[in-house]
Order: C-alpha cells, then sequence, then structure tokens
C-alpha cells in the first residue's frame, strides 16, 4: 500500500510538473499574468509529492518490505538501519528518486525563497525547472520505477553491496547530486535569461548563490568519494581517473569556471554570454555524467545496447538539451550585449585566464572518457584511456592555471597593474622559495613531480594569505582599523581567500601523496614486524568476531618509532556471506605529516603467518582538508548578506556600467 | 566455531586485500621501481578501471609476474609492452601510443587549447576596444553629445 501511495504520489508530481511548464506557457502566450501564478504553488506541491514518494520508498526499505522488487534486490534484514535507509539511493532507481526530490526541492526554493526575483525571470525559470522535472519525473516512471511489486514477496533481500555499507558513501551521492541539480537551476536562469533576451548584474547576483551551492557540494561529494576509495579500496588510491569520476569531475571543472565567470558578469555586466554558455554547458556535463553512470556504456558498448532504453531516454534528454539550449544561444545572444571595458591586465582578464585553462581541461576529460567509447562503436577497436593519459594532459594544464591564482585578486578591475601584482607578490615567492628548499633538503630533486606540487601549493597558500593581508592593510594601517577592516569586508573575500588556500594544501596533497608513497609486503607472524619509513609495525595478534551482517579477520598491530610503541590499529577483513563479498578495513596511523596504512592479507601456507602490506602516504590527508577548506569557502561565500539581499539594484544605472571597485574576487 | 566460519568464508570469498603478495617484489630496488612504474600503466583487463599494480585479481597477479620476470630479464620497457600488447591487444595500455586512430586523443587537448587561447585573444582585444567600432548611430550621436555637454554629471561615482 505504501509503494502505490509512492508511485501515485510520483505520478501527481508529474503532472504537477507539466502544470508548472504549461500554466505559465499560456499565461505568457495569453498576456494573463495571473495564471502564471499558478507556477509556484506547482513547483511546491510538485516538491511535496516527490517528498512523500521518497518517504514512501525510504519506509518500505526501513521495515524491509521485500514485496517492493526494489528493496529486495538492494536489502537485507540485517543490515544496520543506516544502510538501509542509505541503500534507498545505493541503487539506480532510487537515485534518480532522489536527483527528481532535490531537483524539486530546488525548483520550490526558486519559487517561494528567491522573493526578489523579478517576476518575469522567476517565471520562465521556473517553466524550464519544471520541464527538466517533468523530463526525469517521466523518466522515473517509464524507464526506473522503483516502486514495482515483486509477487511473491522473497523472504529475504539480496543485501547491499558491501563496499558501499560506509558512512562516506552514504552521503557521496546526495551532496553529488546537490551538485549536479544546482547546476540544473544555474540552467534554467541561463535558457530564463535568455528567453528574456536580458542579462545583467542582477542575474548574476541571483544565479550565484545556486553556482556557490552546487559548486560546494560537487566539492565536498567528489572529496567524500575520494576519501572513501583511499581508505575501503585497500591500497591507498584516492583518484583513478575512472569515468565515472570523470562524470563528476567534468561538472565540477564547469562550474568552478562559472563561478568565476558569474563574477565577472555580477561586478561588470561583462562576459554575459559566455556566462550563460557555461552555465547551459555546466548543466549538459551533469547530464552527461548522468548518463555515463546510468546507462550502462561504461561497462561496455554491448551492455548498454543489451538494454538500451534508459541509455536512450538520457541521451535523447542529452541531446535535446544540448542542441535546443545551444540554438537558443545561437538566436537570442547577440542580444547580450557585454559593455565592459577591460584592458589585457585586469582582473577581468585573469578570471578569463582561468575559464581557459579550466574548460580546456573540461575538454580533455571529455575527450579522454569518451574516445575509447567512440572508437569503439565506431571501428570496434578497443583502447585503453587511463591515468598516464588524464595525468600528461590536464596536470600541465593546471600549471599556468595554479601560478595565475594569487595574481587574480590583486589585479584590479578594468586595468589592473602587473608589475605591482608581482611586487605585492615578492613575499610569497620568497616564501615559496623558502618552502620548496625545505623539500628539496627533505627528499631530493629526483622526486620532480611532488617538489614542484609542493611548491605550487605554497604559492597557493601564501598568496590566499597575501590576498586578505592586503585586504586588511594590516601593519600598514593602525591594527585597529584593520580589525575594522576586517569586520567590514564581506564573507565571499573571505570565501574566497580561503577556498584557494584550500586548494593549495590539496596540491600539496595531490602531489606529494600522487609520487611519495612507499609500500613494503612481508609475511607476519604474531609478534614479528616489518619497518617501513622509520615506523615498525608489529603484528600482535589476530583473532575474529561476528559483525551484525558480517564475519571479520583481524589482526591488531603496535605502531613503534624508536623502539617505543606510539599508536594501536586492527586491520580487518570482512565478509558479507549475504552478498558473497568481502571488504578490506585499514588501519590507519594517521599524522599530519601523512599516513601509515595497514592492510591484512591473506593467511600464508604456514599456518601462522598473514601477508601484511604497510604503506607511506605523504601529506594524503591534505587533499581532503583542502577540499574540506574549499567547500567551507563557497558556503561562506553564499552566506554573504549581499546574496541574501539579492535585490536588482536598478538604482545602480550608469553609462558606464563601473560598479564599486571594492569585492570579491 | 566464529572462527572456523570466519576462515571458511574467507577461503572462498574474494576480499579486496592486496595488490602485492610476500615475495613477489624483485630484489633489486631499481628493478622492482621500473617494474612497479610499469604495473601501473597497464591495465587489469578483468577488472573496472584498475591496473595491475593496485588490483588483487589473479589475472593482475600473473601480468604482475610477468612483467617482473622480464624486467629481471633485462628487457626494455618498449619489448615488455611489445610482448603484453602482443598477448593481449592494445586495450592493456593505459597510455595508448599515438597512432592515426589515437591522434585526435593525444592532439585534441592542444588543439582546443589553441583554438580557446585564440578566442580569449580576441575577446581581449575586443574588450580593450581595440576593434573600431561601427559608426554612432543616430542616437549614440545625440546621446554622445549630450554627455559632451554635461562633463562629470553622469559619470559620477566612478571608481
Amino acid at each position: 500500500m505504501i509503494a502505490e501511495f509512492g508511485h501515485f504520489a510520483l505520478v501527481l508530481a508529474f503532472c504537477l510538473a507539466l502544470v508548472q511548464v504549461g500554466a505559465p506557457l499560456f499565461g505568457l502566450a495569453r498576456t494573463q499574468p495571473r495564471i502564471n501564478e499558478l507556477a509556484a504553488p506547482a513547483a511546491l506541491t510538485q516538491f511535496l509529492c516527490v517528498a512523500l514518494a521518497f518517504a514512501a520508498l525510504t519506509i518500505s526499505f526501513a521495515v524491509s518490505d521485500f514485496s517492493v522488487s526494489l528493496v529486495a534486490n538492494n536489502s537485507h534484514t540485517d543490515k544496520p538501519l543506516i544502510y538501509k535507509i542509505s541503500g534507498v539511493w545505493g541503487n539506480h532507481e532510487g537515485s534518480m528518486l532522489l536527483w527528481v526530490l532535490i531537483l524539486s526541492g530546488f525548483g520550490a526554493a526558486v519559487a517561494y525563497g528567491a522573493r526578489r526575483l523579478p517576476e518575469a525571470l522567476k517565471v520562465r525559470t521556473l517553466v524550464v525547472m519544471g520541464a527538466v522535472g517533468a523530463v526525469f519525473l517521466a523518466f522515473v516512471l517509464f524507464t526506473s520505477n522503483p516502486f514495482l511489486r515483486l509477487d511473491p514477496a522473497p523472504f529475504q533481500g539480496a543485501g547491499l553491496n558491501p563496499i558501499l555499507q560506509d558512512p562516506a558513501l552514504a552521503l557521496h551521492p546526495p551532496l553529488l547530486y546537490v551538485g549536479y541539480v544546482g547546476l540544473s537551476v544555474a540552467f534554467a536562469f541561463a535558457v530564463a535569461a535568455l528567453w528574456l533576451g536580458e542579462v545583467d548584474a542582477a542575474w548574476a547576483r541571483f544565479v550565484r548563490p545556486w553556482i556557490l551551492v552546487s559548486w560546494s557540494a560537487l566539492t565536498i561529494g567528489i572529496a567524500l568519494g575520494s576519501w572513501w576509495a583511499y581508505y575501503e579500496l585497500g591500497w591507498g588510491g584516492w583518484w583513478f581517473w575512472d569515468p565515472v569520476e570523470n562524470a563528476s569531475l567534468m561538472p565540477w571543472l564547469i562550474a568552478t569556471a562559472l563561478l568565476h565567470s558569474a563574477i565577472v558578469t555580477e561586478r561588470r555586466e561583462g562576459l554575459k554570454a559566455w556566462t550563460v554558455l557555461l552555465a547551459m554547458a555546466a548543466f549538459a556535463f551533469s547530464l552527461l555524467g548522468t548518463f555515463l553512470v546510468r546507462s550502462g556504456v561504461l561497462t561496455s558498448v554491448h551492455a548498454f545496447a543489451n538494454d538500451p532504453a534508459r541509455g536512450v531516454f538520457i541521451l535523447a534528454i542529452l541531446a535535446v538539451t544540448v542542441g535546443g539550449s545551444f540554438a537558443l544561444f545561437a538566436w537570442r545572444a547577440p542580444l547580450l550585449k557585454s559593455g565592459a571595458v577591460f584592458a589585457p591586465v585586469s582582473r577581468e582578464a585573469a578570471l578569463l585566464w582561468n575559464n581557459l585553462f579550466l574548460t580546456v581541461a573540461t575538454a580533455t576529460v571529455l575527450i579522454g572518457t569518451l574516445y575509447p567509447l567512440v572508437l569503439e562503436a565506431l571501428t570496434g577497436e578497443l583502447i585503453s584511456v587511463g591515468p598516464p593519459y588524464f595525468n600528461t594532459t590536464v596536470l600541465p594544464l593546471a600549471v599556468p592555471l595554479l601560478l595565475a591564482v594569487p595574481f587574480g585578486p590583486l589585479l584590479a578591475w578594468k586595468r589592473g597593474d602587473l608589475l605591482a601584482a608581482s611586487r605585492n607578490l615578492i613575499t610569497v615567492t620568497g616564501m615559496t622559495i623558502a618552502v620548496m628548499v625545505i623539500a628539496y633538503t627533505f627528499m631530493g630533486a629526483h622526486e620532480g613531480f611532488a617538489f614542484l606540487g609542493i611548491g605550487l601549493g605554497a604559492w597557493l597558500f601564501m598568496g590566499a594569505v597575501k590576498d586578505l593581508y592586503e585586504r586588511l592593510q594590516l601593519a600598514r594601517i593602525p591594527l585597529a582599523k584593520s580589525v575594522k577592516r576586517a569586520l567590514g569586508l564581506p564573507r565571499a573575500a573571505y570565501g574566497t581567500a580561503l577556498a584557494h588556500a584550500g586548494l593549495g594544501l590539496l596540491v600539496v596533497g595531490v602531489a606529494s601523496a600522487g609520487s611519495l608513497r612507499a609500500d613494503r609486503v612481508e609475511a607476519l607472524a604474531p609478534g614479528q614486524s616489518l619497518a617501513i619509513a622509520g615506523y615498525e609495525v608489529r603484528l600482535e595478534t589476530t583473532g575474529s568476531y561476528e559483525g551484525p551482517n558480517y564475519w571479520s579477520v583481524y589482526g591488531d598491530f603496535s605502531v613503534l618509532t624508536a623502539g617505543r610503541v606510539i599508536d594501536r590499529v586492527r586491520a580487518e577483513r570482512r565478509s558479507y556471506p549475504t552478498e558473497a563479498q568481502g571488504t578490506s578495513e585499514v588501519g590507519l596511523h594517521a599524522s599530519l605529516w601523512g599516513d601509515l596504512y595497514v592492510v591484512l592479507g591473506e593467511q600464508q601456507a604456514d599456518g601462522v603467518s598473514w601477508a601484511v602490506t604497510a604503506a607511506i602516504h605523504p601529506f594524503v590527508r591534505w587533499i581532503w582538508f583542502g577540499a574540506g577548506l574549499m567547500t567551507l569557502g563557497g558556503l561562506l561565500s553564499l552566506s554573504d548578506g549581499r546574496f541574501r539581499v539579492g535585490a536588482p539594484r536598478r538604482a545602480r544605472k550608469k553609462p558606464g556600467g563601473a560598479a564599486a571597485s571594492e569585492g570579491p574576487a | 566455531m566464529i572462527r572456523v566460519l570466519a576462515v571458511l568464508f574467507l577461503a572462498f570469498l574474494t576480499a579486496p586485500a592486496l595488490a602485492v603478495e610476500p615475495g613477489e617484489a624483485l630484489g633489486d630496488p631499481t628493478e622492482e621501481a621500473r617494474a612497479r612504474a610499469l604495473m601501473a600503466e597497464i591495465r587489469c583487463l578483468v577488472c573496472q578501471a584498475e591496473s595491475v599494480e593496485a588490483s588483487p585479481a589473479p589475472f593482475a597477479a600473473e601480468v604482475r609476474a610477468l612483467v617482473r620476470e622480464q624486467v629481471a630479464a633485462g628487457r626494455s620497457d618498449g619489448e615488455i609492452k611489445r610482448f603484453l600488447t602482443d598477448r593481449y591487444g592494445e586495450e592493456i595500455l593505459y597510455r595508448p601510443p599515438l597512432s592515426e586512430r589515437t591522434w585526435v586523443l593525444w592532439l585534441g587537448p592542444f588543439i582546443i587549447l589553441i583554438l580557446g587561447g585564440a578566442i580569449v585573444a580576441i575577446v581581449l582585444a575586443r574588450a580593450r576596444g581595440d576593434v573600431p567600432a561601427d559608426e554612432l548611430s543616430q542616437d549614440e550621436e545625440t546621446r554622445l553629445a549630450e554627455a559632451l555637454k554635461k562633463p562629470g554629471e553622469t559619470r559620477n561615482g566612478r571608481a
């Protein structure tokens, strides 16, 4: 009954989405604004209906109603409640329902949250969001219905892949979806703007919070996924350039570009057409990611061909979205005249530089991800494009981009002074060189990649500190005045500095952990130890226990330095009888400078000793710590009062369009 | 009892565990480093998106043994790669060699960078006002004349 109720709510939501699209279209055509007013309540009730459907599915999972086919295939009575609930989106149908839930939630937020949104823009945005919602609801209802029944109901469910039974991975998909769907709001705003033929600073200000929400969610979502891979897959890898990862990286790169180009549109009314184009491209990349992950095309072109219903549906959505929005762009973009005049050295130009490298990097990831698929489809030939390709193409593109970051915030709008900015960065340069010298004394230059990465990271971090230092005019004006400035500084300025500093830490982590990793594998009996990088890892005892839905064999280890025990870690191997799969729970001795990573392997033929791997991952935590800071920076910018007020300040009408020069980058 | 059962389960369940087993590594550290670098570029064909260096699958273990054997025998990287592609096809290499089938893959990013750079250059030139504007329209002429009559009044508040 609950499942049918959910199904019914979903059908109702689909109808309401059609009302959200149809009523304003009719109203606009007949110029009857009262009919337009239907859009907002339609968006809200649509959200409530989807929320009911989602609740119905969650209840079915929580009470293990195995007469619902999806629950039977993905859940089990022995599973802890949190994983019964996260199992709702641990599968195709449920995750698409979550997608629609977030989409309709954002639709309701646009309808009722953004009070100051001009009516004309709001109605059109809601129409586009309603159309996206209707299409995805149709996708769920017709190809991926989560409420299908099973008769007779099985006595027990098939369980959830044990490597997915993890707190980080329970949160990873919802966060990514918030990111993807947030980009659909930016898309809706972009299409609405083209429809109106008008993009101004106010538009950029309305769309910016959505870009920030989605960028922050994507950043932390991708970071969580990578953190999960690091400790769960059992060998310490955290980024694989796997197509599924690339599918989330591409929207992130484009969202980062969009975040920066929207600043130019907001502050200087420049790059209007480009910002609109990026907003549409960002959503197209989200859809492409959804297609890659959800269609089965990645497993093989043939797997896709065998069951093409879903893939073809998403491909059709993608084709219509891309084709339609680019046609609309070609038709309407000439209306968007950017009046902004700026010199080749200016903050606008720096942001353009940022956009150039980010979009080329996105294109490169796209080529590398799709090439093998296209080649196989066209010629039947199989090739693999893996980490070596992306490392040799994308990483060099990152260098000029990262080098330029500290300059951006120091350059003035319209006409910057590169020489003055360079002079401002002298201390930063000095500190960067100092850091590189220290790195050199510790590891020598033969680890070129790590060495350069540490230098770049230091440059970014100090550059961000310097940015704040300049804004507060520390040491130049009395401290009390600096404090006053600090209080008056927009939160977005702190957000920028925090995100750039976080990026610096992330770069240090990526470069070091990527190339300074070391490991050792030995067969150890209890009491024996192995040595790695100044640590001694001693296997103390082994044992076993029974978990809620798994068996565990574990090894308890002592970590020693200079003969003293500094930590005890447990490495486990779990086996899940229901799913007939195993997982490895690594033992981690974590520190700021690097992780000691202990994995328990197979029992050896002698019956007493076990294969044990100990690995050192230098600075690896900085990756996630940096990503966390970036996310905080995004959220801090989001909390900036200017977006909450979000008023279209028509009063500021000026022929030159020159805005105040103080502001965030 | 639990222990027996657990060991039994472990015996026939494939747990993601160690990519390298004890005793697998080569004695010579430079040779081992070369072997590891090679393995990172070889795809485990039975896995999803994993190199043979990282994968716990038996296939990966076999390929690792092959690579180490050949490195120890003094074969060059190119020879070892050729040996593997002859046996398993091009698919096994994570870095597809430049050929008439892969030139778009390898040169595409550079072409896009050059095109993008050209577009940025044009945008910069336009934004600078270098591109000569078309003749002013009648309306613009009058507005210009008006603006020139009252200098400073319409442009106040500039940063």
